[in-house]
């Protein structure tokens, strides 16, 4: 299946949701030339000896992270609920400063949040009062960068298969839409780091389907080096090129392994099962 | 043009006339019920001046009654009575308002997003709320060097509240996750302020200002008995001194029309600042 067939088809799942307008000419595209640098490479991250705590707690909920991510890969967090996954991947964003060590991306420490590296989050959290186009195009506009907005929103909208809505508000839109609009948004202002917080957990399982294959390609296409925190192993082994299986009380990685589930990543594939069941097993015996 | 483009064409025009029709019927129906109470405020009011001119004792009042009053209307119209009355108080009540709204949605803002100081400025802030803004008259007329002044400082007193703590109230449900999502994207605090805080709490502050409106509006014909000789209140003042009755009720009829006036127009505006899709 081609990368455009892919988009068709998730859009057509999208325009089953029974909240969602008809869109007979819903079409989308791969990422256009224009957005794909030569030479590009997504961030390098290295977390070093990161502990944290919160306020209160008596005990760490992370203690002693040491690894790193390649630029250009993409790394699934893996973990039960309450190891710690969401409360690493804040750190790394920059969105929470850590009791003891550091994240450092590209060499430079993270102190605070900054427009090349975004977080996607569970809820796609759009704003009610905008249009698709204002909320894909707010990253541009909070960083100054309002003249590239004409030509940089359509090129992403057409990318995530919703150019025909770019005038409608995102209330009118289905879950899996919004959360399109979501990855636009954190795609707009170019970030070298994608950091994903559970983002398909609130969705069918068609529609979650159709966008972690949609954001691995683009990921892939653009350069990203991207960050999952995930409990769906399916969902791991689908997007993933690495896998870090982190366990509780205190919240460590107690497997990091490399997947390899062919180079489709179709799950009717023996491959594709296979990796996933060596995940699921790893999983059930280290988590 | 296909067949299959033309039946679209075809069901989309059909699906917009039946919705045009649709928002005629729910406007006609609307207008009606207005009609309807107006009609029946008018029959009661006709009532009460016919009692009245039936009433020996009372008949001196009889002018309130609903001919002579909107007989005394259209004259005050003609001769432009109505406009030279009504200019200054909406002079005073614009300023009060101006005034309270550039006080009270700040204010409103920092208190809806910093818990110390709404701890701090609680017990004080409404303290100050439930005393009545007339009483700050004395005070008012002593510390204003002209009326206008001291009308203005009561119509202020008055109005702040409401926008104030509808305000704070708005920025108290703002979701934590649009401000932690603008953060992510690169926001500082004054994007956060334009692009998140006042989009999102703008139908509050229109629900604030539109009470405060209609307080200011109550609150501004008493505060004109002070010495001012312009304005609704002073025009129903006078109205009651030279013994004009239909001149009175004239005035009290036009210090409601523009209430409602303004009124309505704060429902316009709080309509178009609703973004909820279950609100418009």
């Amino acid at each position: 299946m081609t990368a455009q067939s892919t988009f068709r088809a998730s859009a057509a799942l999208d325009a089953q949701d029974q909240n969602v307008l008809p869109l007979p000419h819903a079409t989308a595209e791969a990422v256009p030339d224009t957005m794909v640098k030569p030479g590009r490479l997504g961030a390098h991250v290295q977390v070093d000896a990161l502990t944290h705590r919160y306020k209160g707690m008596s005990h760490n909920c992370l203690e002693e992270l040491n690894f790193q991510v390649e630029a250009g890969q993409i790394v699934a967090l893996v973990g039960r609920s309450g190891c710690g996954k969401s409360t690493l991947l804040h750190l790394i964003a920059g969105l929470m400063q850590p009791g003891a060590g550091g994240v450092y991306i590209n060499g430079n420490r993270v102190r605070s949040t900054c427009p090349r590296w975004v977080v996607m989050f569970q809820a796609p959290s759009l704003f009610p009062w905008m249009t698709v186009a204002q909320n894909a195009a707010l990253g541009l506009r909070f960083a100054g960068r309002t003249q590239e907005i004409p030509k940089r929103i359509p090129s992403l909208l057409a990318m995530v298969g919703l150019t025909a809505y770019a005038d409608r508000n995102v209330q009118d839109l289905s879950g899996g839409q919004q959360q399109r609009v979501a990855l636009a948004r954190s795609l707009a202002t170019e970030p070298d780091l994608l950091l994903l917080d559970e983002p398909f957990s609130a969705l069918d399982a068609f529609t979650r389907r159709a966008l972690q294959q949609d954001v691995r390609r683009i990921a892939k296409e653009l350069g990203l080096t991207v960050v999952l925190v995930t409990h769906d192993i399916t969902e791991a082994a689908i997007m993933a090129d690495r896998a870090l299986i982190m366990a509780p009380d205190p919240g460590r990685i107690v497997t990091d392994t490399v997947l390899d589930p062919g180079a489709d990543r179709h799950r009717d594939s023996p491959a594709f099962e296979a990796e996933r069941a060596r995940l699921a097993a790893l999983f059930e015996t280290t988590a | 043009m296909t067949d299959a483009a033309y039946s679209q064409a075809e069901q989309s025009s059909a699906s917009e006339t039946g919705a045009r029709v649709a928002a005629l019927k729910l406007w006609l129906r609307s207008v009606t019920i207005a009609a309807l109470g107006l009609g029946a405020l008018g029959a009661l009011w006709a009532l009460g001046g016919w009692y009245i001119s039936q009433t020996p004792g009372m008949r001196a009042f009889a002018q309130l009654a609903p001919v002579p009053t909107f007989e005394r209307l259209w004259v005050m119209l003609q001769r432009g009575e109505v406009w030279a009355m009504s200019a200054p108080s909406l002079y005073r009540v614009g300023w009060g308002l101006g005034i309270a709204i550039m006080v009270g949605v700040p204010m409103g803002i920092l208190i809806g997003r910093l818990a110390w100081l709404r701890d701090l400025s609680n017990a004080p802030f409404q303290l100050l709320r439930m005393i009545s803004p007339l009483s700050w008259m004395p005070i008012a007329v002593m510390a204003f060097a002209t009326w206008d002044g001291a009308i203005i400082f009561l119509i202020f007193v008055a109005a702040v509240w409401p926008i104030m703590f509808a305000t704070a109230a708005g920025v108290k449900r703002i979701d934590p996750a649009w401000l932690k999502v603008s953060r992510n994207l690169g926001a500082n605090p004054l994007h956060q302020l334009i692009y998140v805080i006042l989009p999102a709490i703008a139908q509050d502050i229109m629900t604030g200002i539109r009470l405060a409106l209609g307080i200011a509006w109550v609150v501004l014909v008493p505060a004109e008995y002070l010495g001012v000789s312009s304005g609704l209140g002073f025009a129903i003042n006078d109205a009651r001194d030279s013994l004009d009755y239909a001149r009175l009720g004239a005035t009290v009829l036009v210090i409601g029309i523009i209430g409602y006036v303004l009124d309505s127009l704060c429902l316009l505006a709080i309509k178009r600042f609703s973004w909820l899709r279950s609100d418009t």
